[in-house]
């Protein structure tokens, strides 16, 4: 029996974190591994591909009805799904109320105490809300939880800002404890050159892109129906590219403390594969009269 | 008997920083000074209010405290909420014998204490709900409640609950006013600014409340501002003022009601005790209503008699005769307890190390007694606190800001006072040095100490302390050490 691997999922809001979560599990389930997802963001989107729900009940909805969360028993938060994948979500508030964070928290201390952790996993996937606000969202890769990150990211600017971002939360954490960053996973958006760029960006964080997965319309047609793509369509071959990166996470064992890059180094990047242009410093701070005035002179 | 020279205080200072290290020292340096009678402004020699080096145990509480256990707390009418977990209201709970006349549970509350009890779900999905609905609770179960305020805790700040929407709906709903205080623990660096949030959220929720409504005044209203009434000192405080012919329309807020404070824009001159906790709204209401407050101190008979003239200056001669003659009445009574008890105090030497008003107001009593103030400090203080300080103390005299547990003790052996005025923290220390120790907090469960029934008790049971036979069974550690010393010598 192999050691537990927990594995946390990082990246932009809305880059497909949870998608690419999802099939990716139901492709590892789907190989016989024995997998659980612990969604930690109060949306609570995390499951409901594997489940077939809208979103599923989540620990601290239900702590607050029972009262506390010393009054909950495993088998209440816990659903098993497609490929006996074991779900949980933590949930939260909504959106502009109460502390989300405390939420995550709470729930991971939960599940721990309550030996959601058993002997019989083989991976435990982190699926975090996209911008780690605070000490909330980094409880998944504190000491004794996750310790391979995966940052999901594509060749837009800002997600690549994200996943660099990211990588300087992992360093806090990897100098005192066991995390490691384990690979960027590029979900395709299509723009020029988004595999070379990613694997640039990856060896400048002291990692490797482990794998690119191109845009495909199947995966939101199995959305439409609550479903991983692997599981509505199984012989498609974008079910087989999930397969594959599967079957690399399986494999890894390139786990790293990342090289984070400065501003500038990252924007020098970006230039260099025409995403970004080059600074013009005559015109920060003018106005369009300015500007105009001046261009008349000229 | 005299205290420490100059160069005495300056060498024990220089010797108790020696064991800090350097950015420490270089701290507290600042916060510690001698007193010079001829300084005006005490700016260039302490720094105050600043934030507490960790590790000095400093004897500071929080803005909670200042808001919720000294401000609006006393007042009797009112039902204070606790918002956050139980532990804030419940240790917070009747500490501070604030007394009041009333039935509690009925018609007054003080003493009990109301809490939203927050929990893990509160924190995570806010807590505004359950304010909600305690409000609803509240109004249901205590229907003579005048109105309710709002003490933040921690928790409340940094989930960021919109306690106002909650009070604005909870106020129109029930029709009476619901005080939203953010008097969040974190915030500042002490109680201090719990008193200047808790004056503010007055000023924005109370003190207009009654504007252009019929009241009928007389030429010689008169509030009472930053009394808390501890062990009844604003009773004793309030006598003095009626029998000179003052009308007081307030009492803030020790025994204190809402309708009062509604009320107290209309009088003609607001009396301020504790300048530290109530200068905010004294300010506010001279400025938009164009009433002066004064400083006035209770304390023993010669500064009973200063403030009952300075008070009077402000009115007519009617209540300018009546100062005298309650002066002159009182003569007697207070000539016989000084003659009781000066012989049993005289030259006895006194430090203090105590909250807003007192490490100053004290001093003139202690005077009456034939003692000596040696040193002072305030928890909290403003460098406007220490101006007024500066003459009030003799020269060469130590006063110390924020003072630690381990500069407290120093400072004690090296001056050895007879007796040390402070607060339950520091009590316990010192008797077991062997050193009588009133405090200065709560009058030790005994009180009024204001006024001229005040004054009687004080002068008791400060001899009551410091002569007290049980002392002779201790033998305070430096007379030890000299014990010890002669002894390896002889």
């Amino acid at each position: 029996m192999a050691k537990l691997r927990q594995c946390a999922i990082y990246g932009k809001g809305g880059i497909g974190k949870s998608t690419t979560t999802q099939n990716l599990v139901a492709a590892l389930a789907e190989s016989g591994k024995k997998v659980m997802i612990v969604g930690c963001d109060p949306k609570a989107d995390s499951t409901r591909l594997i489940l077939h729900s809208k979103a599923q009940t989540t620990v601290m909805h239900l702590a607050a009805e029972a009262g506390s969360v010393e009054d909950l028993e495993l088998e209440d938060v816990m659903s098993v799904g497609f490929g006996g994948i074991k779900c949980v979500e933590s949930g939260g508030p909504e959106p502009g109320v109460g502390c989300a964070g405390r939420g995550v928290i709470t729930a991971i201390n939960f599940l721990e105490e309550e030996g959601a952790y058993d002997e019989d996993l083989d991976f435990v996937f982190y699926d975090v809300l996209g911008d780690v606000v605070c000490g909330g969202f980094a409880m998944p890769i504190r000491e004794n939880k996750a310790q391979e990150i995966y940052i999901v990211c594509s060749g837009e600017m800002m997600a690549m800002y994200a996943a660099n971002n990211i990588a300087k939360g992992i360093v806090k954490y990897a100098n005192s404890g066991s995390v490691r960053l384990a690979g960027l996973i590029c979900n395709s958006r299509n723009t020029d050159r988004e595999d070379e760029l990613i694997m640039a960006l990856a060896a400048r964080l002291g990692t490797t892109m482990i794998h690119f997965v191109p845009r495909h319309n199947v995966v939101q047609h199995a959305e439409i129906r609550r479903m991983t793509c692997v599981e509505y369509d199984p012989t498609h071959k974008q079910s087989d590219e999930y397969r594959s990166l599967a079957n690399k996470i399986v494999n890894n064992t390139n786990f790293v403390i990342p090289t984070p890059i400065e501003m500038e180094e990252l924007e020098e990047l970006l230039m260099e594969f025409g995403i970004m242009e080059a600074e013009d410093e005559s015109i920060v701070g003018k106005t369009a009269a300015e500007l105009a005035a001046e261009a008349a002179a000229a | 008997m005299a205290a420490l020279t100059r160069e005495a205080t300056e060498a024990l200072i220089a010797e108790v920083l020696e064991v800090y290290p350097e950015k420490a020292r270089k701290d507290r340096a600042k916060h510690l000074m001698i007193n010079d009678k001829t300084l005006e402004s005490s700016k260039k020699c302490i720094t105050s209010n600043r934030k507490s080096l960790p590790g000095v145990m400093t004897m500071r509480g929080c803005a909670y405290a200042g808001s919720k256990g000294v401000v609006w707390g006393p007042i009797k009418d009112m039902i204070s909420i606790s918002h956050g977990p139980i532990g804030c209201g419940q240790y917070a709970r009747a500490g501070r014998r604030n007394y009041y006349v009333g039935t509690t549970g009925v018609d007054a509350f003080c003493e009990i204490n109301f809490t939203s009890d927050f929990q893990e779900k509160d924190i995570v999905f806010g807590g505004d709900k359950k304010l909600a609905k305690l409000i609803d609770e509240i109004e249901m179960l205590f229907p003579l409640n005048k109105g309710i305020s709002v003490q933040s805790e921690c928790p409340i700040g940094l989930i960021g609950d919109d306690i106002e929407a909650v009070a604005k709906k909870a106020a129109a709903t029930i029709g009476k006013p619901v005080v939203p205080v953010r008097c969040e623990g974190f915030r500042g660096v002490s109680q201090s600014l719990g008193h200047h949030i808790a004056n503010d959220s007055v000023r924005d929720w109370i003190l207009s409340n009654r504007d252009g409504q019929a009241f009928e005044t007389t030429p010689y209203d008169v509030a009472i501002l930053g009394d808390y009434n501890i062990g009844g000192d604003a009773w004793a405080s309030r006598i003095l003022l009626e029998q000179m012919g003052l009308r007081v329309v307030a009492q803030w807020s020790g025994d204190g009601t809402l309708a009062e404070m509604e009320n107290t824009p209309k009088v003609k001159l607001n009396l301020l005790h504790c300048y530290r906790s109530m200068n905010y709204i004294s300010r506010h209401m001279e400025e938009k209503y164009g009433i002066p407050w004064l400083e006035y101190n209770f304390f023993g008979p010669t500064k009973i008699a200063e403030s009952l003239r300075k008070i009077a200056s402000f009115f007519d001669d009617k209540i300018k005769e009546g100062a005298e003659r309650v002066i002159a009445q009182h003569k007697e009574m207070m000539d016989a307890v000084i003659a009781k008890y000066r012989p049993r105090l005289e030259g006895k030497k006194v430090m203090l190390y105590v909250g807003g008003l007192r490490p100053r107001h004290v001093v003139g009593a202690y005077e009456d007694l034939g003692m000596e103030v040696v040193g002072t400090g305030y928890e909290f203080a403003h460098n406007d606190d220490y101006d007024r300080t500066i003459k009030d103390m003799g020269d060469a005299t130590l006063i110390y800001d924020d003072v630690t547990g381990y500069e407290f003790e120093e400072f004690v052996k090296a001056c050895k006072p007879d007796l040390i005025g402070s607060g339950i923290k520091e009590k316990y220390v010192f008797h077991k040095m062997g050193v009588p120790f009133r405090q200065l907090h709560s009058w030790d469960y005994s009180g009024p100490y204001h006024g001229v029934d005040g004054f009687a008790i004080f002068a008791r049971d400060m001899d009551m302390t410091l002569n007290n036979p049980c002392w002779s069974k201790l033998t305070p550690p430096w007379v030890k050490n000299n014990e010890a010393a002669l002894k390896q010598a002889a």
